[in-house]
């Protein structure tokens, strides 16, 4: 396999989830995600009980794929920033150090030039965190020791 | 590639289902979704042309219960099967945890399931994967119709690596959940190696 898990710790957690929060407010937009570009989430925060995370989630890392690959037929690495305009909601969708992704949905209480300059301000911080995460992933046996007690027997009884 | 969140104490797991244009892959998705508990499923999303042919991918996000205190939840996606879509079946590739292969069983169709195990073997290779490495099951489907080949002929040519195979007619849910339950499995189980 050439990729192992990708492993997310409490302490970093915390520190992605203050740095979402903060995006939220200082943006002011509806709510934030941020999306691994497999397409599962990893955190979220604002008014987001009225959308389906796990589709959105799913979606946004679709729509980032087929734009990279867009960007490749074209000779450019990635689009890195992403904008659909709706007639109420708009969504800014950007890539966070080549593995996540952050979107940004907001209406007229926000504008585009806001959100983009708090993103980029964000995605240094984030950027940070999740390396952080990928060094300690790299370094740490915490996942293995999980994985390690999974028997056969748990995954018998899944089905159960 | 699975994402395990200590956080939520979750366990993610990505499985896509591979295989020629209307072999059924779509209808394996449907049928878990109509026979899941809504507690354990999440919305099905499908990304069709106004023809109900799959355009970019269907998905569909299941939880099967807890291990060791962490939640694991499987995201099922389709690939497009028709053959000018491989753009999209390469992209849709990237992270997979584990592959269902469902082949069309009908005798005119076993150039387009050959064409499509290669298509699916050369896709993986570019993303850096092996077929020999991935966890993988293939599912016969469409057995109901009178024009299939013998499982032995299908087994010969599409599961030279001897991994579990199934009968199914998807359509009316046969071998689905037991197609399914076996790359849970395999990829629980390869989970589990490689730590």
């Amino acid at each position: 396999m050439p990729q192992s898990s990708f492993v997310m710790f409490e302490e970093e957690y915390r520190e992605i989830t203050a740095a979402v929060e903060k995006l939220l407010r200082e943006a002011n937009a509806k709510c934030v995600y941020l999306v691994d570009k497999d397409g599962q989430l990893i955190s979220s925060s604002g008014e987001t009980k009225d959308i389906d995370a796990t589709s959105l989630a799913s979606l946004t890392a679709g729509n980032i794929a087929a734009t990279g690959g867009l960007a490749k037929l074209i000779g450019e690495k990635e689009f890195s920033i992403l904008f659909h305009e709706g007639e109420r909601d708009n969504l800014h969708i950007s890539v966070v150090g080549q593995r996540v992704i952050l979107v940004v949905i907001f209406d007229k209480r926000s504008s585009l030039g806001l959100v983009r300059l708090r993103v980029k301000k964000a995605s240094e911080e984030l950027g940070r965190s999740i390396q952080k995460l990928l060094d300690r992933m790299a370094a740490d046996a915490d996942k293995e020791n999980l994985l390690k007690e999974i028997t056969d027997d748990d995954i018998e009884r899944l089905f159960h | 590639m699975s994402f395990i969140n200590y956080s939520s104490r979750e366990i993610n797991c990505k499985i896509v289902y591979y295989g020629p244009g209307l072999c059924g892959k779509t209808t394996n998705l449907q049928f878990i979704y109509r026979k899941t508990r809504p507690e354990a499923k999440g919305k099905m999303i499908t990304l069709a042309t106004e023809t109900e042919r799959t355009l970019f991918f269907d998905f569909l996000p299941l939880s099967l219960g807890d291990i060791k205190g962490f939640k694991t939840r499987f995201h099922l996606y389709t690939v497009p099967g028709q053959i000018f879509y491989d753009a999209s079946r390469k992209l849709i590739l990237k992270g997979v945890d584990g592959i269902v292969f469902v082949a069309d069983s009908q005798v005119e169709r076993m150039d387009a399931n050959i064409e499509s195990f290669d298509n699916m073997k050369i896709n993986l290779e570019e993303q850096g994967y092996s077929l020999s490495e991935i966890p993988y099951v293939v599912q016969y489907n469409k057995r109901d119709l009178p024009n299939v080949v013998p499982v032995a002929e299908l087994k010969k040519v599409l599961n030279v690596n001897g991994v579990p195979d199934f009968e199914a007619v998807a359509s009316d849910g046969a071998g689905v959940f037991e197609t399914l339950k076996a790359v849970v499995k395999l990829v629980l189980i390869e989970l589990k190696k490689g730590a």
